[in-house]
C-alpha cells in the first residue's frame, strides 16, 4: 500500500533506515596463533558484512582459515584482534542467536531426533507441548518426521546432517553458521541436502554464512561469494551472484552460471596451487 | 543424444553359477559366522578341560598336586554341604562391591572434573600417577598398621588396587568427548552447568561402563591378595588354607567358582549395557 501522506512516508524512511544496518557486521578481524617458532598468522585482518536473509559463502583453499573466521562468529574462538557485531551488539561468547551447522556429525547420540531438535529450546525452559510442535515443524521442513523416534545412530550421513540443520533453525536463531555442513557426504546426498537447504532458505529467509571450499555448492548456494587467500587467509575477491533467493535447479544449466563458476574457479585456483608450493616447500627446509 | 531404457523384460535374465565363498577365518578384522565363534569359544573351555581329564584320571600327574574333575566335585559338594563354600562366597561377593563402589563413587565425579576442567587435571593427576606405580601389595603393610586386619582393611586395599587407575581412565574418557559435540550445544545457548550435566555426562557413560567392567576385573585381583594375607574368611582365604592342609581339590574349587565370579560378572556387563544405553554405538568386545 502506498502511503498517503508525504510525512508519514518520510517517518518511514527515517525508521527504516537502521533496519538496513547489516545484520552481521565482522570488523577487523584478526587471529594468530602462537607456536615455538612464534606467532602463525591465520586469518589477515578481516571485514565484511551480511545483511539480514543474505546467504555469504566464503570459499577458500584448506587451512585459509575460513573455519576459524566462522568460528570466531560462532563465538567458539576469541580472535587475537578485532570484532563481530550481530544486531549491533558486540560477539563475545557463543549464543542461540547464531545457530551453527558443523561438518562433524554433532547430533547428541543419547537423544532420539525429536529430542535432539528440541535441546536448544529445553535449555532455555520452553514448554513441552510448544517444543514438540517446533520439533514438528523443522522435522517436517527436513523431510524427517518419521524418523522422530530414532537414536542418531540409526541414520545416514546426510539424515544426521537433516537433523542438524533442524536442531539449529528450532531454536530460532538470528542466523545460521554452517561450516562445511555437507563437506562428508558423498557427491548425490550432497547435492540434495543443497537443493533442501534452497528450499528452507525459500521459506525462513534466514541469514545465513556459509563456509565451503566446493565451487559448485557456493554458486548455486549463495548471494555473494567472498573467496579467501591461502594461508594466511584474507579476501580477496567478493563475487556477487544474481540469482536471488527464489532460484531452482534450473540455474545449474543457465550460462551466467558456468561464468560465475569459471571465474570463482580462476581465482581459486592460484590458491590452492600456492597452498601445495608452500607445503613442498616447508617439507624441504 | 539418446538414453537408451531398459526394462526387465528386455533384459535376458542370466543365471549365474553360485559362486561358492571360501570360508575365510583369518581375515585381518573380518566378522566370521557366529556358529563357528560359538564353537571355537566352547572347544577353548573343553580341550584344557579334556586335557585334565585325561592326565588325572589316567594317573599320569601326580593327585595330590592335580586332582580329578570328580575330585574337585566332590570336595566342591563336601565344602557347600559343611556350610563353609556359600559363606565365603558371599562375604567376597560383599568385600568386592564394597571396595568396588567406593572406587566408583570417587572415582567417576573425579575423574570427569579432571577430564573436563585443567585445573583438576594439575591438583590430583600428577600425584595419581604417582600413587598407580606403587604395586599395592607393597602398600599392604601400610594398609595393616593404619587399618588394621579387618574389613575395614580389605576394603581399603581393593579401593586403592583401583581407585588411581579408574580415576585415570574416566578423566581419558571424559577427554575423548568430541569437542564438537559440546561447541555445538554452546552455539545451542547450553550454559556451563547444562554443558556439564546434558551433555558431558551423557556423553562419557557407555566409556563409564567399560571402564566399570574392566575395573571389577582389576577388583577380583585385589580381593584375593587381600584375603590371602590376613583373613579367617573369602574364598582367597579358603584358597590358602587348602594349601596349607595340601588339599588340592580345595584349592581347584577355589579357583574355579573365582574364575565363574569373573565370567558372570563380565556377563551382566555385557547383557546390561545394551540394554541400559540403546544409543550408545556398538562396541566389539
Amino acid at each position: 500500500m502506498i502511503s498517503q501522506f508525504q510525512g508519514v512516508s518520510a517517518i518511514a524512511t527515517e525508521r527504516s533506515q537502521p533496519m538496513s544496518e547489516p545484520l552481521l557486521k565482522i570488523d577487523q578481524l584478526y587471529k594468530e596463533y602462537p607456536t615455538k617458532k612464534g606467532p602463525l598468522t591465520v586469518l589477515e585482518r578481516t571485514s565484511f558484512n551480511v545483511d539480514a536473509s543474505e546467504l555469504v559463502s566464503i570459499v577458500g583453499p584448506s587451512g585459509c582459515g575460513k573455519s576459524t573466521l566462522l568460528h570466531i562468529v560462532g563465538g567458539l574462538t576469541v580472535p587475537t584482534s578485532g570484532s563481530v557485531y550481530l544486531g549491533g551488539k558486540e560477539v563475545t561468547d557463543a549464543g542461540r542467536d547464531r545457530g551453527m551447522v558443523f561438518q562433524a556429525y554433532t547430533l547428541f547420540p543419547w537423544l532420539t531426533v525429536r529430542q535432539n531438535v528440541q535441546f536448544g529450546p529445553k535449555q532455555r525452559g520452553v514448554k513441552k507441548a510448544e517444543r514438540e510442535e517446533l520439533a514438528e515443524r523443522f522435522l517436517d521442513a527436513v523431510g524427517l518426521n518419521g524418523f522422530r523416534d530414532h537414536y542418531p545412530k540409526q541414520l545416514s550421513g546426510g539424515m544426521r546432517q537433516r537433523v542438524a540443520i533442524a536442531r539449529a533453525l528450532a531454536n530460532s536463531p538470528q542466523m545460521l553458521l554452517m561450516d562445511e555442513p555437507f563437506g562428508a557426504l558423498d557427491a548425490q546426498t550432497r547435492t540434495v541436502m543443497q537443493e533442501l537447504l534452497l528450499d528452507i532458505r525459500k521459506k525462513e529467509r534466514t541469514t545465513t554464512l556459509f563456509i565451503t571450499h566446493d565451487i559448485d555448492e557456493a554458486v548455486f548456494l549463495s548471494d555473494r561469494i567472498f573467496v579467501m587467500t591461502a594461508r594466511p587467509g584474507r579476501l580477496k575477491a567478493e563475487i556477487s551472484v544474481p540469482f536471488g533467493a527464489d532460484r531452482t535447479v534450473d540455474i545449474r544449466k543457465s550460462s551466467e552460471y558456468f561464468e560465475i563458476r569459471t571465474n570463482v574457479y580462476d581465482l581459486l585456483h592460484d590458491e590452492g596451487k600456492s597452498v601445495v608450493e608452500a607445503e613442498i616447500a616447508a617439507g624441504k627446509k | 543424444m539418446a538414453t537408451t531404457q531398459t526394462t526387465n523384460e528386455e533384459v535376458p535374465a542370466v543365471k549365474l553359477p553360485a559362486r561358492r565363498r571360501k570360508l575365510a577365518l583369518f581375515r585381518l578384522g573380518e566378522e566370521i559366522p557366529r556358529s563357528i565363534y560359538l564353537t571355537i569359544a566352547i572347544l577353548s573351555f573343553l580341550i584344557p578341560i579334556g586335557l585334565w581329564c585325561y592326565f588325572t584320571y589316567s594317573g599320569q600327574s601326580n593327585a595330590l598336586i592335580i586332582p580329578t574333575p570328580t575330585d574337585m566335585f566332590k570336595a566342591g559338594f563336601q565344602e557347600y554341604q559343611n556350610g563353609s563354600l556359600l559363606p565365603d562366597i558371599e562375604i567376597s561377593v560383599t568385600r568386592i562391591t564394597e571396595g568396588f563402589l567406593l572406587s566408583a563413587l570417587l572415582a567417576i565425579p573425579i575423574g570427569i572434573l579432571m577430564g573436563a576442567y585443567k585445573t583438576f587435571e594439575a591438583a590430583h593427576e600428577p600425584f595419581v600417577g604417582f600413587v598407580r606405580y606403587v604395586p599395592v601389595p607393597a602398600l599392604i603393610p601400610l594398609v595393616m598398621v593404619t587399618a588394621g586386619i579387618g574389613e575395614p582393611a580389605k576394603i581399603l586395599l581393593i579401593w586403592l588396587g583401583t581407585y588411581f587407575q579408574m580415576v585415570l581412565v574416566v578423566a581419558d574418557v571424559t577427554r575423548q568427548v568430541p569437542k564438537d559435540l559440546l561447541n555445538a550445544a554452546r552455539t545451542l545457548g547450553a550454559n556451563r552447568t547444562q554443558l556439564l550435566f546434558n551433555v558431558l555426562l551423557p556423553a562419557t557413560l557407555p566409556g563409564l561402563m567399560d571402564t566399570c567392567r574392566t575395573m571389577i576385573g582389576w577388583a577380583w585381583t585385589y580381593l584375593v591378595i587381600a584375603e590371602v594375607v590376613a583373613t579367617s574368611s573369602g574364598l582367597g582365604y579358603s584358597i590358602m588354607k587348602a594349601q596349607r592342609f595340601s588339599r588340592s581339590d580345595e584349592i581347584f574349587v577355589g579357583i574355579v567358582i573365582l574364575g565363574l565370579l569373573g565370567l558372570g560378572t563380565d556377563m551382566f556387563f555385557k547383557i546390561v549395557q545394551p540394554r541400559l544405553l540403546p544409543w550408545a554405538e556398538a562396541q566389539r568386545n
